[in-house]
């Protein structure tokens, strides 16, 4: 039959100018094309897995920032407490150097006070035995000053040396 | 892989729709021929020749409408005798004339170049090989060129706009070049299938810009390539060959080692069958489509001719609109299940395992 019956000429212009067509198309048509398109897939691809790497580094360091900021609060708090300890510690401390040297201080003075006080009152007694013996040694001599009253005196002396 | 490919809903759906338009194309087309039954007097018009001299090839490019005005460009043609090539236009074959050529004398009888014989009688004995640049071989270049053109440019503009969203054809073109990857190719073929990306591509769009500008009636539409056997039997050839030179040995071995020996008698030749029988199928399928969808749409014009009555024309042009608009859904339809099978086929030669 005439409709099913491939005619010689067409099949071979067809073959001819299909494989042309074919060779053509799949050097600078096809391959450039479908590069293009599975490169830009890739990279949107890529810009995509990008996008969701970054949101995900944002949020932690969002909540990394959370917790710095938290810690250093904690820790300013501590250092403000030690610090309030620190200077209780200190004001305490001067507190009781001062009071120690203070007692000390009044110790030594009394201490300075009674040694003045005892010298002062040696120096008293040394004056009035001195004092005492030039009174007595004027007195005596004023007394003895005539041999009468010497000779009475010894005379009496005497006397009462005999009574023994 | 394949399997659970086919099966898949999506195809299915497709498979369904084609199968329930190619039922209504059959009942529209009988309804047609048993109209077209009664031929008694000789005042009637018969309308096929007309539409065989559609469905077929020409020696001449039709300039005007047929059976209003007849006005038939001259085109080469080109004969291989025995004694020599032979070119000359077919203007010189014009209305049954003869022509001197180098070698022998040639006239066209029912649309083939014969050579003449001295007494007149047409030759028996000596038979050119015909390779004139026919209709359909002109439509064909034209067809391919306007792919060319086409894909070369949308390439162009990928390597201007490197990384950018498509624009202007290149937008237009993209889905169906994706279409083609990720629905025929990726799924049948696996991680091989860039290298049948060509091959494929370039079938499918060859088919599918041949159907649609089969249904346009004007230039450059207006022919019935895909609809001519011999197109349809090149692009199977191809597909055989593809599929029998990219065969692994898995694919060989299940064709001439069968799992139990003694089925060896039958299932060798079965299998040869089916490796013959499958480009067999796609060459069939395609022109049977398509020259089913012409013949139904020109005898629905012919109607008007038939009743030799402008009354008919309105049931005419519904009907054929209703056609040419299945026509569209078919054109691709075949565009896609050619292309869908070769990946099939080219997928099944090259998977590692059964």
């Amino acid at each position: 039959m005439e409709l099913v019956t491939p005619a010689i000429g067409l099949v071979f212009w067809a073959t001819v100018c299909f494989l042309i067509v074919l060779v053509i198309l799949g050097k600078f048509a096809w391959k450039p094309i479908l590069n293009a398109i599975s490169e830009r897939e890739k990279s949107i691809e890529s810009a995509l897995s990008m996008a969701e790497a970054a949101k995900e580094e944002m949020a932690r360091l969002t909540s990394e920032n959370d917790e710095l900021l938290k810690q250093a609060r904690i820790e300013r708090d501590q250092i403000l407490k030690e610090a309030k300890q620190m200077k209780d510690m200190i004001v305490n401390e001067a507190k009781d150097a001062a009071q120690v040297e203070g007692a000390r201080m009044l110790e030594r003075a009394r201490l300075e006070i009674d040694n003045q006080k005892a010298i002062a009152m040696a120096d008293v007694k040394n004056q009035v035995a001195s004092l005492s013996l030039e009174i007595a040694e004027k007195i005596l001599r004023k007394q003895f000053e005539d041999q009468k009253k010497q000779d009475a005196l010894v005379a009496d002396l005497l006397r009462e040396v005999k009574l023994k | 892989m394949t399997n659970g490919t086919i099966l898949n809903s999506k195809l299915f759906r497709i498979f369904f729709i084609c199968a329930f338009f190619l039922v209504v194309a059959t009942f529209s087309k009988s309804a047609v021929a048993q109209e077209k039954a009664p031929q008694g007097s000789e005042k009637k018009f018969d309308p096929q020749p007309l539409i065989m001299e559609h469905i077929g090839d020409s020696h001449f490019w039709p300039m005007a409408i047929p059976l209003v005005e007849e006005k038939l460009l001259p085109l080469p043609v080109i004969l291989y005798t025995d004694k020599g090539l032979e070119v000359f236009s077919s203007g010189h074959l014009k209305d049954g004339a003869t022509y001197q050529g180098n070698y022998y004398t040639y006239k066209l009888e029912e649309n083939h170049i014969k050579v003449v014989e001295a007494d007149g009688k047409i030759s028996e004995t000596i038979k050119p090989l015909d390779f004139s640049i026919t209709r359909n071989t002109i439509s064909m270049m034209v067809s391919l060129a306007i792919i060319m053109i086409v894909f070369l440019s949308v390439a162009a503009s990928y390597r201007k706009r490197p990384g950018k969203a498509p624009k202007g054809l290149q937008s237009f073109m993209e889905p169906l070049v994706l279409f083609v990857r990720d629905d025929i190719a990726l799924p049948n073929l696996g991680v091989k299938y860039t290298r049948y990306m060509p091959l494929l591509l370039t079938i499918f769009f060859f088919i599918l810009l041949n159907n649609v500008l089969g249904i346009v009636p004007f230039f450059p539409g207006g022919y019935n390539l895909t609809g001519n056997i011999a197109i349809t039997g090149v692009l199977a050839v191809i597909i055989l060959l593809v599929v029998n030179f990219s065969a692994n040995k898995h694919y060989w071995k299940h064709i001439f080692m069968p799992n139990p020996w003694w089925l060896f008698p039958i299932m060798i030749p079965v299998e040869i069958v089916s490796v013959f029988s499958k480009p067999i199928a796609l060459m069939i399928r395609l022109f049977a489509n398509i020259t089913a969808g012409h013949i139904v749409g020109l005898s629905l014009i012919c109607l008007i001719f038939i009743f030799r009555s402008f009354a008919i024309s309105p049931v005419s042009v519904i009907f054929v609109t209703f056609m040419d608009c299945i026509e569209l859904l078919v054109a691709f339809l075949q565009a896609y299940i050619f292309t869908l099978l070769s990946a099939l086929f080219i997928g099944m030669a090259i998977q590692e395992h059964h």
